[in-house]
C-alpha cells in the first residue's frame, strides 16, 4: 500500500511537471507553425522577380535574378515551385521545377537549356547552398518542424515589433546546434534568426530587412521584400531583394510540369 | 542557306512584338595529347584542340507567347586546322496553342535517363568534342526538324521528323589514335541516307506520371548513327554508310532511398541485316541501364550507373568475336565549394567485359559572373586495342578552357 501510494505521488508529480512544461512547448512549436504559414505558404499562388546579391567579406559580388513562382495545392501542406533563371548568362533559361511533400522527400527537376534537357535531381540537400548563395535549400523551402524541440525563451521587442524569442534544437545530429527566431507577434514574420554551429559559435544571421503588406494580385499580404543571410563566420552574405510580388494570380496548376519547364509562359516569367 | 535561314527568322522577330534578346560569350579551348605521340598523317602536332569560339544567341517571344524563335551559332577559328567556320547550333521557330508546341528548324533534342549513356535518345552526338574537352552541350548537335509536343493529364506525346540526316560525329583519325580493320585502303567514300520524304527519321516519346515515376516509352524508326562500313572491290575504296535502325525502348524515374533511380531499356533493330548475316551491318541488340543519384554530402552528389549491350550474334569485325555482351560501370561526383564558385567533378566508366577505362576529372572555376575558367582531362586505358577505350588509349588529353559570357 505504501509503495503504491509512493507510486501514485510519482505519477502526479510526473503529471504535474508535464502540464507545467506542456504549454509552454506547445505554444512555441504553434507559433513557429504560424511563422511557416506567414514565410512560405501565404496566398493561393505566388509569383516574385528575386534579385539575389552574393557578396565577399572583401566585397566581390555576383548577382543571380530569377521569376519565382509558386502555388499551394488543396489540402495538407503541399507546393508546387517554378524558378526561371534570367541571370547569370551561364544559368540563363535554366529552370528548377519542385514538387515539395510535408511528409516525404521533394521531387526536383531542371531543365538544361544548353542541350534541351530535362533530368530529375536527388533532392535530399537541405544544408546544400541554394545557387551558391548563403540560404540553403532548407532556408529557401522550410525546415521540417518536427526535427527539432522548440522553446520559448522569452518575448522581446526587436525593434519596433514585439516578438516571440524561440529556441529550436535538432533532435538529430544536424549542422547547427541550435537556432533562435525573433518571430513578429502581429505578422508572424520572422525578423531574425540566428544559427549556431556544432561547437556553438553563432555561424549565420537571417534577417528580414524589408517588410511590407505587399501583393500585385487579387491579395496583399506582409512580405519580407528584402532579407539577408550573413555567414558571420566568413563575412560573406546574400541580400535577396522581391522586386516585385504578386498573390493570388491563377497561376494554372499545369504550369508545373515538364513542359513549361521547356519552355515558361512569357506572361508569368517576363 | 545557314544564313539565310537566320535572316529570315530575324526579320520575323522583328515582327514579333516581344522583347528580343541578344547574348552569347567568347570561349578559347586548348586540348593536348600526353602520351607524346602522333597519330599518322595528323594535324597539329601534340594539340587536339586549339580554337575560340564566339557565341551569338538571339531570342524572343510575343507577349501573348503564341510565337518565339531563337538562333545559337557559333563562329570559330580552329588553329589546330588553320581554318575558320561556322556552326549552328540551333535556329528554329516555336508556336504553342492549347495543349500542342511546335517547333521549326534546328534544334537539340536530348531525352532518356542515362548519364553520358544514351539508349533511347538517338539523336546525333558529337563525341569528337567531348572526348577533346569542349564543354558538354558540345555533345549534343542539333537536328533539322519538325517537332510537335502534346501535353495532357494522361499523356504527353513528343514528334520529332527529321528529314535531313545528321551522323554521329567521331573521333577523327588526325587528331585521335583509332582502331581502323581496313588500315591498307586508303580511299574511303561516305553514303548518307538521302533527303527523301521516304527517308524521314521519326522518332517518339509518350510520357507520363505514374505512381511516383517519370514514365516515358520511346520508338524511332531512321539510321544508326555512328557508321558501318564494307570495302568495295572494284576500285578498292572503304564505304561507310549508315543502316536503317529500328528503336523501341522505355525509361523511368523516380525518388527512391533519398536519391533517385534511374532505369533505361531499348530494342535496337537492325532493320537491314534481321538476321545478322552480312558482317558489315551492326547487328540487332538490347541496351539497358540502371542509375542511381544521391546528396552524399552538403553540394556532394554521387551517381552510378550499369549499362550493358546484349548483341543478338556475335558483332562483325570485332577481333574478340563471340562478345556478345558489354558492360560498364561508371560513376560521376560533383562538389561544389565556396559559394559554388568552385566545381570539381569526376566521372569514371570501366568495363569488366572489355578491360578498359575512361576516367575525365575536371575543375572549374567561376570567378565572376562573367569570366570562368576550367580544366581536365580525358586518360584512356585498355588492354586491347579493339575496345571501345582501349583503342583511344594513345589520345589522353589534358584541356583548359575559359570563357566570358556577354
Amino acid at each position: 500500500m505504501k509503495n503504491h501510494s509512493h507510486f501514485a505521488a510519482a505519477l502526479l508529480a510526473a503529471a504535474a511537471g508535464a502540464m507545467a512544461q506542456a504549454p509552454a512547448v506547445l505554444d512555441a512549436a504553434a507559433v513557429l507553425e504560424k511563422s511557416q504559414a506567414a514565410f512560405y505558404y501565404p496566398g493561393a499562388d505566388m509569383r516574385a522577380r528575386v534579385v539575389m546579391e552574393l557578396m565577399t567579406a572583401g566585397g566581390k559580388k555576383r548577382t543571380r535574378v530569377l521569376t519565382m513562382l509558386r502555388k499551394n495545392l488543396p489540402g495538407a501542406r503541399r507546393q508546387r515551385y517554378f524558378l526561371y533563371f534570367h541571370e547569370p548568362g551561364d544559368v540563363r533559361r535554366t529552370a528548377f521545377l519542385v514538387w515539395k511533400y510535408p511528409d516525404r522527400d521533394d521531387e526536383r527537376w531542371i531543365f538544361i537549356p544548353a542541350v534541351n534537357m530535362t533530368r530529375r535531381i536527388a533532392a535530399r540537400d537541405s544544408r546544400s547552398s541554394f545557387v551558391g548563395s548563403d540560404f540553403s535549400y532548407e532556408d529557401v523551402s522550410g525546415r521540417d518542424l518536427a526535427a527539432d524541440a522548440h522553446t520559448l525563451l522569452r518575448e522581446e521587442k526587436l525593434g519596433e515589433a514585439a516578438c516571440y524569442v524561440i529556441q529550436s534544437t535538432p533532435k538529430a545530429p544536424a549542422e547547427f546546434s541550435r537556432k533562435l527566431s525573433w518571430i513578429d507577434k502581429v505578422t508572424f514574420l520572422p525578423l531574425k534568426e540566428e544559427h549556431y554551429d556544432a561547437r556553438d559559435q553563432l555561424a549565420r544571421v537571417f534577417t528580414a530587412d524589408r517588410v511590407e503588406t505587399a501583393g500585385s494580385g487579387k491579395a496583399a499580404y506582409p512580405t519580407v521584400l528584402k532579407r539577408t543571410m550573413k555567414n558571420v563566420q566568413s563575412g560573406h552574405r546574400t541580400e535577396v531583394v522581391f522586386e516585385t510580388v504578386g498573390y493570388d494570380l491563377g497561376i494554372e496548376a499545369d504550369l508545373f510540369t515538364e513542359r513549361f519547364l521547356q519552355q515558361p509562359p512569357q506572361k508569368w516569367v517576363r | 542557306m545557314r544564313c539565310a535561314a537566320a535572316g529570315v527568322l530575324l526579320m520575323w522577330a522583328g515582327c514579333v512584338h516581344g522583347e528580343v534578346q541578344i547574348h552569347g560569350f567568347l570561349m578559347g579551348n586548348l586540348a593536348v595529347r600526353t602520351t607524346g605521340e602522333r597519330p599518322p598523317r595528323g594535324e597539329g602536332g601534340a594539340f587536339v584542340l586549339g580554337e575560340e569560339r564566339l557565341r551569338l544567341d538571339l531570342s524572343g517571344a510575343a507577349a501573348s507567347g503564341r510565337v518565339s524563335f531563337l538562333v545559337k551559332g557559333d563562329l570559330f577559328h580552329d588553329a589546330v586546322s588553320n581554318r575558320v567556320g561556322g556552326d549552328l547550333r540551333e535556329a528554329y521557330a516555336g508556336f504553342r496553342g492549347g495543349p500542342l508546341d511546335l517547333r521549326l528548324g534546328r534544334q537539340i533534342v536530348t531525352w532518356g535517363a542515362g548519364d553520358l549513356f544514351f539508349i533511347n535518345d538517338v539523336f546525333p552526338k558529337d563525341w569528337e568534342s567531348f572526348f577533346s574537352g569542349r564543354p558538354m552541350e558540345y555533345l549534343k548537335r542539333g537536328v533539322d526538324a519538325v517537332r510537335a509536343q502534346y501535353s495532357s493529364p494522361a499523356v504527353n506525346l513528343d514528334l520529332v521528323a527529321t528529314p535531313f540526316f545528321r551522323a554521329d560525329a567521331l573521333p577523327s583519325p588526325k587528331r585521335f589514335f583509332l582502331y581502323d580493320p581496313f588500315a591498307g585502303i586508303a580511299s574511303r567514300q561516305e553514303r548518307k541516307p538521302p533527303a527523301r520524304a521516304a527517308n524521314t527519321e521519326v522518332a517518339l516519346r509518350l510520357s507520363r506520371r505514374l505512381a511516383g515515376f517519370d514514365l516515358s516509352l520511346y520508338g524511332y524508326r531512321g539510321y544508326w548513327r555512328m557508321p558501318a562500313a564494307s570495302v568495295e572491290s572494284e576500285v578498292p575504296a572503304v564505304v561507310r554508310f549508315y543502316p536503317r535502325l529500328l528503336v523501341w525502348g522505355a525509361s523511368a524515374q523516380r525518388n527512391w532511398l533519398a536519391g533517385v533511380v534511374s532505369l533505361e531499356a531499348g530494342r535496337y533493330g537492325s532493320r537491314d541485316d534481321r538476321r545478322g548475316a552480312n558482317p558489315a551491318i551492326p547487328n540487332s541488340e538490347w541496351r539497358m541501364l540502371a542509375g542511381y543519384q544521391r546528396q552524399l554530402a552538403a553540394d556532394l552528389t554521387g551517381n552510378v550507373q550499369f549499362y550493358a549491350e546484349i548483341v543478338d550474334q556475335s558483332p562483325p569485325l570485332s577481333a574478340a568475336a563471340g562478345d556478345r555482351f558489354r558492360g560498364i560501370l561508371s560513376a560521376r561526383l560533383t562538389q561544389f565549394l565556396r559559394y559554388q564558385s568552385w566545381r570539381l567533378s569526376l566521372f569514371l566508366a570501366y568495363s569488366p567485359t572489355g578491360e578498359d577505362f575512361f576516367l575525365q576529372p575536371e575543375i572549374s572555376h567561376r570567378l565572376t559572373d562573367r569570366f570562368s575558367v576550367a580544366a581536365g582531362a580525358n586518360i584512356f586505358a585498355g588492354r586491347r586495342e579493339t575496345t571501345f577505350f582501349g583503342r583511344m588509349r594513345k589520345s589522353d588529353n589534358v584541356y583548359i578552357s575559359a570563357r566570358a559570357d556577354f
